[in-house]
């Protein structure tokens, strides 16, 4: 079993590969074989061994090979005492690294085997998205302020410039709290349908400067499917100085959404309605997903419908008669202007990481939600 | 809304193509979301604002595509030259329709018996006009037009006007007609009905048309419904009307819901020759009342509420008459009727160029400023010499721009809102977190860290849960979408539950969740928005996060099972109330009862309840038909908020080397661990550093309702080296101890 070194009659170059193959092959399996430190320092002496080791044996026996092959010998054998003075450092070391314990090389561990993930949640993709919003607006000065989900008739529309029996409450599809019919209309109340409540709610204790943002919980009369639902998330911002300007609003905007989304989308504003806001506007941003050309490869690009832009959120400088409800704690409109704006942060969640149902978001499901983690 | 881009090119000669004129539109806030057929075919899908009645029709959405372009706008024409080229059509072939007409017109003997009843209603103060003669049209019939109208509610009807067509017939309209309602998937029914809706999507003025045979005692009065009076609408529904209800009426009964739909008893047939056309200018608001009251919702009463142009009334009838004339023929008798109570009042806005600067930032001329003013149809006439501000008048249909901020919406919008440009304001305040965020901040980051899935869960619940969750008074939704989501939640329970119900129902086992929000109540007559956390767990999870070789209760069975699946959720809830600011965490038994009785438990913060967490109850599993049992905790926020989170002070480790002794004692089933701690503790031994239960059995040699324990106290000194004669003394007392509880020291 133990190798020993065989007389050498062919001294041709493909003998001598043969030879020293063999030779290193069984060194290798000598050196698995020992299963204790005596056994590999064993191993180590009887190929190392000044005297009598065969390393030093083969160098003897080919003291006889013809004048012309010895250069060639030669070349081989100190590739093989390389090789074996190699092989004993690894050893040795890897020994050495194992704590007083012997951990031979072939009791490796299968390093493929999936590790073991002790659980950790995830974060869900709206308050995620939500927060990484806030924090973005933190940084240019937004301060977080919340109010009141069970609104009145008053914050939710009287005091945003929509009054009474106004055709623009129809496009709010409000969902009322019952038996409020004995009230006042402005006290009576509803679950509000922006967030834009709390620009007044604020306003009323603040006084201008301000900038704020809102991120909330608010609801609408819409059943639920793939794009609706009767609760979902927005997040305001309103910012009130002397001359803040409509270049301001597009400045901050602009501004934020590269910061959110990328440096390189660009934003673009289109005319629009809101009661509490004029001018008011749509603000798009170059579609994230195919780069603002409309098509992903060969595929039409579905999240901005070809388009090339994204709607992404309303906005608007305040409305005068907004500040009329607040003129007295610093909101002159002759003083001071404003702008508010107002996001989906489900839906901006939605095209951020392509979900297509926002049914998803509202379902608890842990093959859903472990996606983030 | 839809418009056909072909149709609005017919006022105004545009150089574009379809899909740049609907991008420049889109720009100007005219939005086209979407278009649809191709060539002449092709339709934009409109969303127009509900302050821009005015561009709701092909006229409106030319107008500003000339401003857009700095393109002339064609003119509207009405009777003018239509009118005429009806009556050279018609007039002649029609000469016995005329006769026909006129002998409905005396047979009906409306005349005189009208001029009675105006009179007799115009002593009253409310207005009544007498036609006026008719001058301009030369399809005006020799016969006396006399139709008499009586406004009697002058502020909702300012201004009425009608046009009567005498012998006409009724027909399929026109090919080009038929074909462009068509398009806008609007149905053709006859010409005089469709020349009403032709009209109103041409240029966005509701009109109605009437068979004048059918109305009774030849004349009209505008007046409020009388309660309990019936109508029967164009859509076939008898409706009942009351006294806020405006009507149009004859002299018998009401014809029309004023600016909502016409009445079907008087609506045109194929039998109708004379026909009276009416253009009104209603009261937004009383139309919007009474659309909503009767559920009726229609393409007139969306204008009128939203405000009609006041000046289109003549206008209108004339469109809608020509319409009817070119393809059924027949006379127009005598001039329009024009009943003006009220004039609408636009008065001149002062704009001023700085204030123009102060709200739009950028640098608009004064030049770029009046040219867009103009091009819109609005009047600017400077005040005083400087050219600094101007008295603008909006034009008649812009009944929305009534400030000086909607002047200064027009401009930018006019002028492009992405030629602003893009600034960065200066700020001078500071940025402040909400007093709880670090709090809530922590909480989340804990629930993360121990695994739980974060979850959003709608706020609604049903009575039956709100009931069984909660002793709360509801907040209840008036108009909710289903019985199962009737009322704001008062606990995050229910949700919590559906959520792991959700799951398990799905083959995932392993569901670890939590949400955080708020739950809904009405508290001494307010309401209040209290702030909760949940963590909802299965059993499988819960047993997958014991950790291996932990297990502090050794015995088999399914007792020993449910007690370390206990505390292994007990643990993930005293890992989320560690970080805050307490003395002492206890627990009791008083939960709700929708927890398992003998499972679940308070935790107290220095006597403050501000979670209950456990197994849920049996029958609340069954009922939720939860396939595994589950596990819920419920942490009031308010509560955790006030106390504030903990500010860590170092404590030294000790010098001196810590002793651990273990006694093993037998108790019975209702000695709890709490009783043993307290017993230990209250010995006041300085040098105890913990007191920690290490192992449980029940079985084998152990009695039936007793069980054994292994207890481990930690001993270590400040001051020294702890000497084994004092350990001794100490051990004897805490053995004292625990036998005082009637345990029963094992060897
Ligand atoms: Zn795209």
């Amino acid at each position: 079993m133990a190798y020993t070194v065989s007389k050498l009659t062919d001294y041709s170059s493909n003998a001598l590969l043969k030879a020293f193959g063999e030779a290193k092959l069984a060194f290798r399996e000598e050196l698995r074989g020992a299963s204790s430190p005596a056994g590999w320092k064993a191993v180590r002496d009887r190929w190392m061994a000044r005297k009598n080791g065969i390393l030093t044996q083969i160098n003897d026996r080919l003291m006889a090979a013809p004048k012309e092959a010895k250069r060639e010998i030669g070349q081989y054998l100190n590739d093989l005492k390389q090789f074996v003075e190699k092989e004993i450092e690894t050893w040795q070391e890897h020994e050495e690294g194992s704590v007083g314990k012997l951990a031979p090389l072939f009791q490796s561990v299968d390093i493929t085997l999936p590790g073991i993930r002790r659980p950790i949640g995830a974060e869900h993709p709206v308050i995620k998205t939500t927060n990484e919003m806030v924090r973005v607006f933190q940084k240019l000065g937004y301060s977080v302020a919340d109010g009141p989900v069970v609104e009145t008739d008053y914050y939710n529309f009287e005091a945003l410039n929509f009054p009474p029996n106004h055709p623009a409450r129809d496009t709010q599809d409000t969902l009322f709290i019952a038996g409020q019919q004995g009230k006042a209309q402005r006290e009576r109340l509803l679950l509000r349908t922006h967030t834009s409540p709390v620009q007044i709610r604020t306003m009323e204790t603040m006084r201008p400067p301000i900038r704020i943002l809102i991120p909330g919980t608010v609801h609408r009369n819409d059943p639920p499917d793939a794009s609706h639902s009767p609760m979902f998330h927005q997040i305001e911002g309103l910012a009130v100085d002397t001359n803040i300007t409509f270049g301001d609003l597009k400045g901050t905007l602009d501004h934020a959404m590269k910061e959110f989304f990328g440096s390189s989308v660009k934003t673009s504003f289109r005319p629009s309605f809101f009661p509490f806001t004029e001018p008011s506007a749509e603000m798009f941003v170059s579609c994230f997903i195919c780069g603002g050309s409309g098509r992903r490869g060969a595929e039409p690009c579905r999240p901005c419908k070809q388009t090339g832009w994204i709607e992404i959120l309303g906005c608007g400088m305040v409305d005068p008669n907004v500040f009329q409800f607040v003129k007295d704690n610093g909101y002159d409109p002759k003083k001071v202007s404003g702008f508010a704006f107002g996001m989906g942060a489900d839906r901006i969640a939605l095209l951020k990481y392509g979900v297509d149902d926002l049914q998803l978001f509202f379902q608890g499901d842990v093959r859903f939600l472990g996606q983030w983690a | 809304m839809k418009i056909s881009p072909q149709w609005v090119r017919e006022f105004v000669e545009l150089a574009v193509d379809d899909r740049r004129l609907a991008e420049d539109l889109t720009g100007v806030g005219i939005a086209v979301e979407g278009s649809s057929g191709s060539g002449a075919d092709t339709v934009f899908e409109m969303e127009i604002g509900t302050n821009r009645p005015d561009a709701m029709n092909h006229y409106g959405v030319a107008r500003e595509a000339a401003a857009i372009y700095d393109l002339p706008l064609k003119q509207l024409s009405g009777l003018g030259d239509s009118g005429a080229k009806a009556q050279s059509n018609f007039r002649e072939p029609n000469a016995a329709l005329k006769r026909r007409s006129s002998t409905v017109h005396d047979a009906a003997g409306t005349k005189t018996s009208a001029a009675k009843a105006a009179s007799s209603t115009a002593s009253d103060g409310t207005t009544e006009v007498v036609p006026f003669p008719s001058v301009s049209s030369s399809a005006v019939s020799s016969h006396d037009a006399s139709f008499p109208i009586a406004v009697e509610e002058p502020q909702l009807c300012p201004r009425f006007t009608a046009r009567v067509i005498r012998g006409t017939m009724i027909k399929p309209s026109p090919e080009k007609i038929a074909r462009r309602l068509r398009l806008l998937e609007q149905r053709p029914i006859s010409n005089a009905v469709d020349a009403t809706n032709y009209v109103l999507w041409e240029m966005g003025k509701p009109t109605h048309v009437f068979d004048m045979d059918l109305l009774e005692g030849g004349r009209l009065i505008i007046r409020r419904a009388r309660n309990g009076e019936k109508l029967k609408t164009l859509d076939g529904v008898e409706r009942s009307l009351i006294s806020e209800d405006l009507v149009v009426a004859d002299a018998k009964k009401a014809v029309g819901l004023a600016g909502v739909m016409g009445g079907y008893d008087t609506m045109i047939t194929d039998k109708t020759r004379n026909i009276l056309i009416e253009s009104a200018w209603w009261d937004p608001l009383t139309v919007r009342k009474m659309s909503r009251r009767h559920g009726l919702h229609t393409d007139a009463s969306h204008r009128f509420e939203r405000g009609a142009d006041f000046e289109s009334t003549i206008l209108s009838c004339d469109l809608v008459a020509a319409l009817i004339l070119e393809s059924g023929g027949g006379e127009l008798v005598g001039d329009a009727i024009d009943v003006v109570s009220r004039k609408m009042d636009q008065a001149p806005v002062v704009l001023r160029l700085a204030e123009v600067q102060r709200i739009l930032g950028g640098n608009l001329s004064t030049r770029e400023i009046l040219r867009i003013l103009k091009k819109l149809g609005f009047t600017a006439i400077p005040e005083g010499q400087a050219d600094m501000q101007f008295y603008v008048t909006a034009p008649s249909w812009r009944l929305d721009v009534e400030r000086e901020i909607d002047v200064i919406e027009e401009i930018a919008r006019l002028h492009g809102y992405d030629k602003f440009e893009n600034t960065l304001p200066a700020y001078s305040g500071a940025v402040v977190e909400l007093p709880h965020a670090a709090m809530d901040a922590t909480l989340r980051e804990r629930a993360l860290a121990l695994g739980y899935n974060e979850a959003v869960s709608l706020t609604f619940i049903s009575h039956a849960d709100a009931e069984m969750f909660s002793s709360a008074k509801v907040l209840e939704l008036e108009n909710p979408l289903s019985e199962e989501a009737s009322v704001m939640r008062t606990s995050m329970g229910p949700g919590m539950l559906d959520m792991l119900a959700w799951n398990l129902n799905r083959d995932s086992e392993n569901v670890r969740l939590f949400e955080m929000g708020r739950v809904y109540e009405m508290a001494g007559g307010e309401r209040v928005e209290p702030t909760r956390a949940c963590l909802g767990a299965t059993l499988a999870a819960v047993k997958g996060s014991l950790l291996a070789g932990g297990a502090l209760d050794v015995s088999t069975g399914k007792h020993a099972v449910v007690a370390e699946a206990f505390r292994s959720f007990k643990g993930d809830v005293e890992n989320l109330l560690a970080p805050f600011a307490y003395v002492e965490l206890t627990f009791d038994r008083e939960t709700s009862e929708y927890f398992h009785s003998g499972r679940s438990a308070r935790a107290l913060m220095d006597g403050a309840v501000v979670a209950q967490f456990g197994q849920i109850a049996e029958d609340v599993k069954s009922q939720r038909k939860l396939r595994q049992d589950v596990f819920l905790a419920e942490i009031d926020l308010e509560r955790l908020h006030t106390r504030g989170l903990r500010t860590v002070r170092f404590k030294a480790p000790g010098k001196y080397p810590a002793v651990e002794r273990d006694f093993s004692f037998v108790f019975a089933d209702v000695v709890e661990f709490e009783a043993m701690r307290r017993a230990v503790t209250g010995l006041g031994m300085g040098a105890l550093r913990s007191f920690t239960p290490v192992e449980i059995f029940r079985g084998g040699s152990i009695g039936a309702g007793k069980y054994s324990i292994l207890l481990r106290a930690r001993l270590q000194s400040d001051e020294g080296t702890l000497r084994d004669e004092q350990i001794a003394v100490w051990s004897g007392e805490l053995v004292r101890a625990l036998q005082g509880l009637g345990g029963v020291q094992r060897a």
